[in-house]
């Protein structure tokens, strides 16, 4: 059959089929490269051995280290590994909630609204986005000791950097994100719906409470879960706003990592994936209903 | 006339809570990110122009050494070195992700989802942690050394951690994700019926791939160019976990400025070059998109 079909042809099927393993081939390649090193972190967080990579049995004492209080940091500035998860939890749950509520409405606005500078707006939601973590926290940081420096100039009082300025720079990430995964669930919603609900005679109050909300509620949780994520993973702007008090998670690990290599960081890093993998879950299961 | 009057009335009405209503939802999160963002970085470059404090912060004299500074060839080297890495970056991720990306696009509806969450998971997952994982893999007593070890292909555990191979491996695969779900998301819009067109007409399957798909499928590579190239320019982590003195980018100098040498004003001046060299990129490319859509 084949040996009747022209050279060019033949040509074009060698192609196809080589095409074909390759496209398999690099997406295995693809997929082995993204799971590679996270299965090896969690392989060796049960390992035994301190030193090396050096299979020597399995073990749950390096999760054990955790739970008995791991700290981290100089003598005078010891911080627990439960202080950490404790700083990380509030700063997530506090600057979600209120990046969920801002992004949201400046969402609405952005969809609903025709108006001038607009596109100013634009571009100042979407600077969070693009500008590079460190440049954000390095301006917080110089922000945030200026005012404090004229506050303690002006009135006395004495302010420094911990959970309160952690959070704040959260916000103002967390606002852009949460505003561009509404404003697509927003996009798809129908205007009518709402014209509708005004021609019924609602008001404008009502008819985001009873048709609005309702309709983008996937969209807005969706926004909050990738908020509660962002938050908990970011490690440059909370390093640069978090002053000596407000050590976070990712900070903890940081330095840990600093400090020396332990099998005690795999344990904590195979709990924080096993946390992000329900997180995405979650999410994804949000999105298909 | 009358009844005239009264409409407009009702109208005005209608128009002032209009605009209320888009001044309440506008002015909260603007307000923050005015203040929050958009003064801090005013600060930024009016520092840039300031004499160092001793302890960190400025004195208010006005100067221009900082940016004279950038001049000497050890920050150009760090410059050049960025932007190397990151290039080189977006590039590996391109070649990685769209065979991905389009292996992905082109399954049943079931395995579309399973392959899409298993590239979606580290992204999800936290970088630091992901990073991390590569010295578990890379160091002397690593996997990788432990492995070759004892199969007798080396002798000598070799020298991977602390390198600038160890900085591109982490760089790509940080990145990796942010290359391939644009990549995705623009290969499943596309229309396959082009090429059936394309190979009736007797284009073979490279070809159709060369004068086809892949310029029909430009706008979610420049995306995803885009969304690796900017955050790996201004990378900090990366380089500081798994690089060594030599591997040092842009991101590193900026915070060796802040937090070490205490010139903040200096490292005001790198922060701004960074931010340039960023935002160039993205307005290039939203200039090409407008032309193309006029």
């Amino acid at each position: 059959m084949l040996k009747s079909l022209p050279d060019s042809k033949k040509v074009d099927l060698w192609i196809r089929a080589s095409g074909k393993a390759l496209l398999w081939g690099m997406s295995l390649v693809g997929i082995f490269f993204l799971y590679l090193p996270i299965v090896i972190l969690v392989i060796y967080s049960f390992n035994e051995s301190k030193i090396n990579a050096v299979w020597r049995g399995f073990t749950l004492q390096w999760y054990q280290s955790l739970f008995e209080g791991l700290t981290v940091g100089s003598d005078i500035s010891n911080v627990l590994i439960w202080d950490a998860l404790k700083n990380s939890l509030i700063v997530g749950f506090i600057s979600t909630g209120v990046a969920t509520i801002l992004g949201t409405m400046i969402g609405l606005a952005m969809e609903r609204f025709h108006f001038r500078g607009r596109t100013v707006i634009e571009g100042l939601l979407f600077l969070p986005i693009i500008i590079p973590d460190i440049t954000m926290g390095i301006a917080l940081l110089v922000f945030f000791s200026l005012v404090f420096q004229l506050l303690e100039s002006l009135t006395g009082m004495r302010l420094v950097l911990g959970l309160p300025t952690v959070i704040i720079g959260h916000i103002a990430f967390n606002i852009s994100y949460v505003a561009v995964v509404v404003r697509s669930r927003i996009a798809d919603l129908d205007p009518t719906l709402e014209e509708a609900a005004l021609d019924l005679g609602a008001n404008e109050w009502k008819s985001f409470w009873r048709i609005t909300l309702p309709l983008i509620y996937p969209g807005i949780l969706s926004g909050a879960l990738l908020a509660f994520t962002l938050s908990l993973d970011d490690f440059v702007i909370t390093f640069f706003t978090a002053g000596v008090g407000a050590t976070t998670l990712p900070v903890f690990v940081y330095g840990m990592i600093k400090v020396s290599v332990t099998p005690a960081i795999n344990a904590i890093s195979t709990i924080m994936l096993f946390a992000s993998l329900i997180i995405v879950v979650l999410s994804f299961s949000l999105q298909r209903h | 006339m009358q009844l005239f009057k009264s409409k407009s009335k009702v109208f005005n009405q209608l128009e002032f809570r209009k605009t209320l209503n888009l001044f309440t939802l506008l002015f909260p999160a603007t307000f923050w990110l005015i203040l929050f963002l958009i003064i801090p970085l005013i600060i930024v470059l009016v520092y840039s122009f300031l004499e160092r404090g001793t302890y960190g912060g400025v004195e208010w004299i006005f100067t221009l050494e900082h940016y004279l500074r950038l001049v000497k060839p050890i920050y150009w080297v760090v410059f050049f070195r960025s932007l190397w890495l990151a290039l080189l970056t977006t590039f590996a991720c391109l070649i990685v992700g769209y065979p991905l990306a389009f292996f992905i696009a082109t399954r049943s509806p079931r395995w579309r989802n399973v392959l899409l969450l298993l590239v979606i998971i580290p992204f999800w997952t936290n970088f630091l942690v992901r990073i991390y994982a590569w010295i578990i893999v890379l160091r002397q007593e690593g996997v990788v050394n432990v492995l070759f070890q004892s199969l007798n292909i080396i002798d000598q555990p070799l020298d991977l951690l602390f390198t600038s191979f160890a900085v591109s491996i982490g760089l790509v695969y940080g990145y990796l994700p942010f290359m391939i779900l644009p990549l995705y998301a623009t290969i499943e819009r596309f229309d396959f019926s082009f090429i059936e067109a394309a190979q009736d007409l007797g284009a073979n399957d490279l070809r159709t791939l060369l004068r086809v798909v892949l310029p029909l499928t430009t706008r979610g590579m420049l995306a995803g160019s885009l969304l690796v190239f900017i955050p790996a320019v201004g990378e900090f982590i990366t380089p500081d976990i798994l690089g060594g003195a030599k591997t040092l980018m842009m991101g590193n100098l900026v915070q060796n400025q802040f937090l070490s040498a205490r010139n903040w004003p200096f490292g005001s001046v790198l922060s701004m070059v960074m931010m340039a060299i960023v935002l160039a990129p993205i307005l290039i490319s939203f200039r090409l998109a407008e032309d193309r859509q006029t």
